[in-house]
């Protein structure tokens, strides 16, 4: 601590207030908190309604749904949704159900890793365009083709789980949505 | 008690700087978003006019300044492995000097270099020894220049009519351009270029002003219409050529527009500005120059193209064009490019065949246009627009390729890499025996050939000569179309060997050889 900063840190009752034990009823008169604790709960409740803004205006809650209309906040997937609402998968899977895991823990987490890293590209830009899916989202969307289909391809599946298998997209690329 | 309040205040004013940082990157945040969702409203806001006469790009940068940027960066194309840009590229006669002798008794033989951006394409042709040290036509200028205009306004004056900018900048008026595209044929190449120096380029609607800025390379006049910005195609040279492919019985499966109008019974001429879709106008505006042609001053700029786009089917016109008869009543005489000094024997020389080459590509018959590679969307904001930094798709390969090719950028790469080594390989092979071909010409003409002995030689010769140059002067390596690359190489080898061994075959006199072993002995 400085000293000039020392002085400014007197005791709160000392400006004409008369000596603190003046009055009987309060044997501690002083206020519950300091001005620098009002100042510094105003700042928070800057803070706060500005992301609570930012919150709103940036369509946060949309995040939480499974809307394929929420993928469009950001303009980067407009031709990924104008091809899939003509795509042949277009009443039967959103967005969600191709790309995220069918199990709630993995749809979750899957959620949160494409939530932070495509809110990072989307902010900072000079990403690939057309976009090009991560390993990682294509074993998902592998994974959820599987999941819907099995009844009709088990006998291309490998026999023993998680051993290679072929790509379903890499033949049927353009199911979900051709536009990239 | 001093103490807890000193740490209590250093606690607080901690607290408030971190709350003052996350406050300043969450209004960041916020305002990023603002900018992403204005990103996504394209507002377009035309500031000034433009016309027929508006050869000059920079007043159309002003309507369209993105395109006009991106325009401006053909200065800097990068440099690939075939091409690029240098302050002066380097000489492809001192990289393959077999060109040297191909090219024996033509202007190519003194100056030939790596290609440059489009930005430069006038500014070269003007300085190329080929030009300065050579007297060329004006043709050449159908394609380095931004000409129409002067076009239009010869073939006003010519027709007697008025051509002040005013009249030139009114409408395309393709009757008085074909008229001044016949009528400049037969000029040199500075008569021409003082023309076009001569012609406005820009107008002023308000105020009548007509903008004397000079001659510009191929510019945004010579590919939209001024006035709704379509795409459309200009050249003479390309109009009266795609009309003449369109009346061939060529399958052309790649333009469904010539299938349609051949189905609806042919009728008249085929006008890609009116017929053609949008995506084959997108190669056709490449197409009006890089293709082959005829382009000097004893007829008209001709594209062959009246048998089909294939590479026999270009040489089959040659073969069967005369020149036609001179002024003074001298006869044209059969058609050739020019007299190969070391052999004597008349040639064609194939000039960056891209558009016929691309016609037998896997791409073409696919749908992809050149636009789609060499100009590739990109979104600039939420706004999607062609780059009009026309380069090399391999300076480009994410957004030139990806978009279909769903598989590595290196690998798409290692593909392309393999395709034109394997084609540079076969072109150093054909060249050989091209080489190896002229030494055996020269030999059986040292040993007395009659010309009735060469005639058939000289036949193969050209052949073998014209399948080297058709794919060595084409600009992808063998890329456009890869098969069939190998083959017409295949084939000049071939003829190339054949001319050979019938150079051996010859009964000539006796050969010095003789004489010298008949003297030892």
């Amino acid at each position: 601590m400085t000293k000039d900063t020392s002085h400014t840190n007197r005791p709160e009752p000392d400006e004409g207030s008369g000596p603190a034990t003046s009055d009987p009823a309060s044997p501690q008169a002083k206020p519950r908190f300091g001005k620098g604790a009002i100042v510094f709960a105003m700042t928070l409740g800057v803070l706060a309604g500005v992301g609570m803004f930012t919150f709103g205006y940036g369509k946060g809650a949309s995040y939480l749904s499974n809307n394929p209309q929420t993928c469009v906040n950001c303009h980067v997937m407009q031709d990924h949704m104008d091809s899939w609402q003509q795509s042949s998968h277009h009443h039967v899977a959103v967005c969600n159900d191709c790309h995220l895991p069918h199990d709630p823990i993995g749809k979750w987490v899957t959620k949160a890793d494409n939530g932070f890293f495509h809110s990072l590209a989307f902010t900072l830009g000079g990403y690939d365009d057309p976009i090009q899916i991560k390993p990682r989202n294509r074993r998902v969307t592998q994974s959820t083709c599987v999941d819907c289909h099995k009844n009709f391809v088990h006998n291309l599946l490998p026999a023993n789980t998680g051993s290679d298998m072929t790509n379903c997209v890499h033949c049927h690329g353009d199911v979900g949505h051709a536009g990239r | 008690m001093a103490n807890e309040m000193k740490r209590g205040f250093g606690w607080l004013a901690m607290l408030t700087l971190l709350t003052a940082v996350a406050t300043v990157g969450l209004v960041a945040l916020l305002v990023n978003i603002f900018e992403r969702k204005q990103e996504a409203r394209a507002p377009f806001t035309k500031v000034v006019e433009v016309t027929e006469v508006s050869s000059d790009p920079k007043p159309w940068g002003l309507n369209f300044p993105q395109q006009y940027e991106d325009y401006l960066k053909t200065v800097n194309d990068p440099y690939t492995d075939f091409g690029g840009n240098h302050a002066l590229p380097p000489s492809k006669l001192k990289e393959h000097p077999w060109l040297k002798r191909l090219f024996a008794g033509y202007a190519f033989s003194i100056d030939y270099r790596e290609a440059r951006g489009h930005a430069h394409m006038l500014s070269d042709q003007e300085v190329t020894k080929r030009v300065t040290d050579v007297q060329q036509a004006g043709a050449c200028l159908h394609c380095h220049a931004s000409i129409i205009p002067t076009y239009r306004r010869i073939g006003l004056e010519e027709m007697g009519e008025d051509a002040t900018p005013a009249v030139l900048a009114e409408d395309f008026n393709i009757e008085a351009v074909m008229a001044g595209f016949k009528a400049v044929s037969q000029k040199t190449y500075e008569e021409v270029h003082a023309e076009v120096e001569k012609t406005a380029d820009g107008f002023d609607v308000a105020s009548g002003d007509p903008h004397m800025g000079g001659a510009h390379p191929v510019s945004c006049v010579d590919c939209h219409d001024p006035d709704t910005m379509e795409i459309r195609v200009t050249r003479p040279g390309f109009i009266l050529g795609i009309d003449k492919l369109a009346k061939s019985d060529d399958p052309v499966p790649h333009l469904p527009s010539i299938g349609e109008w051949r189905a609806a019974g042919s009728k008249g001429d085929y006008d890609p500005n009116t017929m053609a879709t949008r995506q084959e106008m997108r190669s056709f505006v490449c197409g009006q120059c890089h293709v082959e042609y005829y382009c000097a001053n004893k007829m008209t700029l001709t594209f062959p193209w009246s048998n089909g786009l294939k590479m026999e089917e270009l040489e089959a016109e040659w073969d069967a064009t005369v020149f036609p008869d001179g002024e003074d009543g001298s006869e044209g005489g059969e058609f050739y490019d020019y007299v190969h000094k070391e052999t004597g024997t008349k040639v064609y020389k194939a000039q960056h065949p891209e558009f016929e080459l691309w016609s037998q590509g896997i791409h073409a018959r696919s749908g992809v246009s050149c636009s789609d590679c060499h100009m590739p969307y990109e979104k600039k904001g939420a706004t999607k627009v062609s780059s009009h930094w026309v380069r090399s798709p391999m300076m480009n390969i994410n957004k030139a390729c990806q978009t279909c090719h769903n598989i590595p950028e290196q690998e798409i790469k290692d593909r392309v890499d393999l395709i034109q080594d394997r084609t540079r390989a076969l072109i150093d092979r054909a060249a050989a025996a091209n080489v190896d071909m002229f030494d055996a010409i020269i030999e059986v003409q040292k040993a007395g050939a009659t010309e009735e002995q060469l005639a058939p030689i000289r036949k193969l010769q050209r052949k073998a000569m014209w399948r080297l140059d058709y794919i060595a002067s084409e600009n992808s390596k063998g890329f456009h179309a890869r098969q069939e690359a190998a083959r017409i190489l295949g084939e000049s080898a071939d003829y190339a060997r054949q001319a050979i061994a019938v150079c051996y075959k010859l009964d000539l006199d006796a050969k010095p050889e003789d004489e010298t072993v008949a003297a030892a002995e």
